[in-house]
């Protein structure tokens, strides 16, 4: 068994040939990449499940990379990853959803903004972008708010999944031999001249080769590792998702035309089917701080109501907020340490989802590039089939094959959300099981719907107790 | 969905809550041979099935019993009136043309029926849609929820609760928390008086020592892994303060379960959020009919119950001739504020209507209700003494001189 929590110590024996610290969508899209070499992972993470930090809160789009800073890492990743990762999400049946953006001014000063925006994507390598007349945007777009100005459409901004990433790149390396520590706080970080040590709260991993993949908290690992290159500042987003009866009323991600005063919120459909309304952007001390206030999502409503009118009429499903790994500095901070065996891959913002499999390929290439002689298995990772999420997919309520295959596919528990019994049984059983009910979420959407588990949660929960082997843990046993 | 349905019936109900449940059996007892009564659950009853108070069944089976037993009860007399009844069974699209798609642990099937009645019910509004922020620590229920959590699967609840609301389901919430093992800190409510009758008020003042605290509003809900506390602030003064719980109950503020009747077209009504229709169930598809809490947020079950009976009397008289109105051709009720909402919204006759449901927002004495049509005053009907959250009835009077064919009626109260 390629996935070990805490307490297993037999990983700890040998000597390591490579530690990825932090099991996010960087640290896990890494582990994958290294999978395919003949090495030995680890993969330490400090919560008890993949993807439980920047990458589970977010506004799941997959970025062309058109509005990044030309010239940057970020710039050239997001574009890779954004080809890597549309390829990857076909073959893994994780859901993407080609809506294309939509950038749309609102005042003079937008309106102007436009055409630099059109020429910064070029500098990005992106040639697709078109302005559009206020005649325009309204052909494509009828519920927009009053006062249009004009927009830039920008044809490839998608909309994808971003749990199920995450989870798929945990499942492959797994496959590929890497192991997780899960319920692991990195607390120091020795390095050695043969050897060095990645002490965590569960024990010491001894390890050649180091990389600090722990997002929100990457700058304090870096410290640990006596480098002080950056400091993250964890930006808080708020977001509020709306009733999927709201979804028929943009076609597009409907993007802000960031200017010398704000940067705007966005209104984007995910693939779960709803309407997302955010991010608002409010640094804060504490990397867990990830609260809702009464000022941001008050904030949102006023925006909301001038972007989309009726988008007010229909309740809301949920609201959340995310923190993003913001640095002082414009881009992402990886750096290679060869004389250490060490690679930082820290501030990745939230285009990290995004370039997420450029990164691990440009983290390979350092690695390499450092002298390592990397020989590619015989034995290869394989590609899991990840169960559909989104609404553009079969869902397995619908799917008359899989229900005459396993009959509890056709049983829908989740109401709101079409989460059937089966899909719940096969999140809680297996390798990379849900830990609790924020990971059954995650891994089915169940409970997140409009009735917020005012039909579900019991039934769901117990559910949830019943399939997790050995006693109902404190976790196990929460309401959503 | 597939357009070839793999059966054809008389009617399907969707949801087998009080209203579905006696639509079925009226429906079976006026002589409709295939009668389907869909279920999302694994057994029938609706919510009653976990109200473990009594109360239920006095006015439709002229009896009293706890919620449970209820739900039996209506199960075991609609499939003892030869309706087929569907558990585990969730009907997935809807057409505005009777044909339905079903999934289950049998697949996929279409079926298409002659006439449709929705019966879906109503919630209680989540803590996000009312965009209380905060913190997401677990320890957030709704009455709905709590119930099912307590009473059908047993699951542990918290210590210390507070629950949010005090119209007549905060004060079911605060028995179930009791029966759970949980303290209730105090019943909060933004209004400046509790909604409910005032024997439950009072019980819970003196009695069980629960304060109910008014004019209070929620700011946030406070504690990341769980629930540590809740601040609250005072209207008036603006005092803020906080509550340890680890429990947080946000009980009523009913929205319609309304989404298949969203998804089949049907004109939604704009104050109780649900299908506008006539007494009958009506809508504005002919071949959809809708029945108990999705059209009126909510009644007791006894009366969806009942609600329920009167649509299966049209509907069966429907299905027999094959003639059906559509809401197109009926006069439609509006309000002004503080009225919230009316039912129905919608009359063909007067004769038809049998009284009305309103709901207002605000406390207040006695009132006259005004029905206005076409810019002349039609009728006036003395309103119960308004209370929020609570139904209030009022005489079919008020629309006695209504012209059906005339333009829409505007409900308003004297000042």
């Amino acid at each position: 068994m390629s996935v070990t929590s805490m307490g297993d110590r037999n990983v700890h024996d040998g000597v390591v040939d490579v530690t990825v610290i932090g099991a996010g969508a960087v640290g896990c899209a890494i582990a994958r990449h290294l999978a395919r070499y003949d090495l030995s992972v680890t993969v330490v993470e400090q919560s008890n499940d993949v993807g439980n930090g920047t990458s589970k809160a977010n506004t799941a789009i997959l970025h062309t990379g058109f509005d990044c800073v030309p010239g940057t890492l970020e710039s050239s990743l997001v574009r890779r990853g954004y080809d890597l990762l549309g390829s990857y999400a076909a073959l893994a049946g994780i859901a993407v959803e080609r809506t294309g953006g939509l950038l749309v001014a609102w005042d003079d000063e937008q309106l102007d903004a436009l055409a630099a925006l059109q020429e910064k994507a070029e500098m990005n390598g992106y040639a697709e972008t078109r302005l559009l007349s206020a005649q325009q945007v309204r052909e494509r777009e009828a519920n927009l708010g009053e006062g249009v100005r004009g927009g830039l459409d920008v044809p490839g901004e998608s909309i994808i999944c971003p749990w199920s990433t995450t989870l798929a790149f945990a499942k492959e390396a797994a496959s590929g031999g890497v192991t997780f520590l899960f319920n692991s706080t990195v607390t120091g970080v020795a390095f050695g001249d043969a050897n060095s040590v990645v002490t965590t709260t569960s024990g010491d991993v001894r390890t050649r080769w180091v990389i600090n993949a722990a997002g929100l908290s990457s700058s304090d690992v870096d410290g640990l590792c006596d480098h002080h290159d950056f400091t993250v500042v964890p930006r808080r987003g708020e977001l509020i998702v709306f009733d999927k009866l709201a979804r028929g009323l943009i076609r597009s991600i409907i993007l802000p035309v960031p200017t010398s005063r704000t940067k705007g919120v966005l209104v984007a459909p995910t693939v779960y089917g709803n309407l997302l309304l955010g991010p608002t952007a409010e640094d804060v001390d504490d990397p867990f701080d990830t609260a809702t206030t009464e000022n941001g999502l008050a904030r949102l409503v006023d925006a909301g109501r001038r972007i989309l009118p009726k988008l007010l009429n229909e309740e809301v499903t949920a609201t959340y907020a995310g923190l993003r790994a913001a640095t002082e500095f414009q881009d992402y901070q990886i750096r290679p340490h060869p004389e250490e065996r060490y690679v930082c891959v820290g501030g990745i913002r939230s285009t990290g989802l995004t370039a997420s499999m450029a990164i691990a390929e440009h983290v390979v290439e350092l690695v390499i590039g450092a002298g390592v002689a990397l020989t590619e298995r015989n034995v290869v990772a394989v590609v899991p089939a990840m169960p559909p999420l989104g609404e553009s997919q079969r869902r397995r309520y619908d799917d008359v094959e899989a229900i005459a295959i396993r009959n509890d596919y056709g049983e829908i528990v989740c109401h709101c959300e079409r989460v059937s019994r089966g899909e719940i049984v096969d999140a809680c059983t297996g390798e990379f099981a849900a830990p609790d009910v924020g990971g059954l979420r995650r891994r089915t959407r169940a409970m997140n719907g409009r009735c917020q588990g005012f039909y579900c949660a019991a039934e769901v929960v117990a559910l949830l107790n019943e399939l997790t082997t050995g006693p109902p843990s404190s976790s196990s046993v929460k309401a959503p | 969905m597939t357009t070839t349905p793999s059966r054809s019936v008389d009617v399907v109900v969707v949801g087998s809550g009080p209203a579905g449940l006696s639509a079925a059996i009226e429906l079976r007892r006026l002589g409709v041979e295939r009668v389907i009564v869909v279920e999302r659950e694994r057994s029938g009853g609706g919510v009653p099935r976990h109200c473990h108070h009594t109360g239920f069944g006095l006015r439709d089976l002229h009896r009293l019993m706890s919620g449970p037993r209820y739900a039996e009860e209506l199960v075991r007399r609609a499939e003892a009136a030869g309706a087929e009844l569907r558990v585990g069974t969730t009907v997935t699209d809807l057409r505005s043309n009777g044909l339905i798609q079903l999934s289950s642990r049998n697949g996929v099937a279409t079926i298409e029926a002659r006439a449709v009645v929705l019966a879906t019910g109503a919630r209680e509004r989540p803590r996000s849609a009312r965009l209380v922020p905060g913190d997401r620590g677990a320890g957030v229920f709704t009455t709905g929820q709590l119930q099912q959590w307590t009473y059908l699967k047993h699951l542990p609840v918290g210590s210390r609760a507070l629950v949010v609301g005090a119209e007549h389901v905060s004060f079911s919430a605060m028995m179930t928390l009791r029966h759970a093992g949980v303290r209730t800190v105090a019943l909060t409510t933004e209004l400046p008086r509790h909604q409910s009758a005032a024997v439950f008020a009072a019980a819970t003042r003196f009695l069980y020592r629960v304060p109910i605290l008014t004019s209070t509003r929620v700011v946030s809900v406070n504690g990341r892994g769980r629930v540590s506390d809740v601040t609250l602030e005072h209207a008036s003064s603006g005092r803020r303060w906080t509550e340890s719980v680890d429990t947080v109950v946000f009980t009523g503020d009913w929205i319609p379960e309304s989404e298949l009747a969203r998804r089949a077209g049907l004109d939604i009504d704009e104050g109780t959020l649900g299908p506008s229709s006539d007494r009958f169930g009506g809508t504005s598809s002919p071949s959809l009919y809708a029945a108990g809490n999705l059209l009126h947020p909510v009644e007791t079950a006894d009366v969806a119950a009942l609600r329920g009976r009167d649509v299966a009397r049209r509907v069966a008289r429907d299905v027999k001739s094959g003639a059906a109105l559509s809401n197109l051709e009926r006069v439609s009720l509006v309000v002004e504020a503080p009225l919230r909402w009316v039912w129905p919204n919608r009359m063909s006759s007067p004769r038809d209507v049998d009284g009305l449901f309103i709901r207002v927002g605000r406390f207040d004495v006695r009132r006259t209700l005004h029905a206005h049509q076409d810019g002349e005053l039609i009728g006036t009907a003395r309103t119960p003494r308004l209370v929020p959250n609570r139904s209030l009835g009022v005489s079919r009077d008020v629309l006695a001189n209504a012209n059906p064919r005339g333009g829409t009626i505007r409900l308003s109260l004297s000042v």
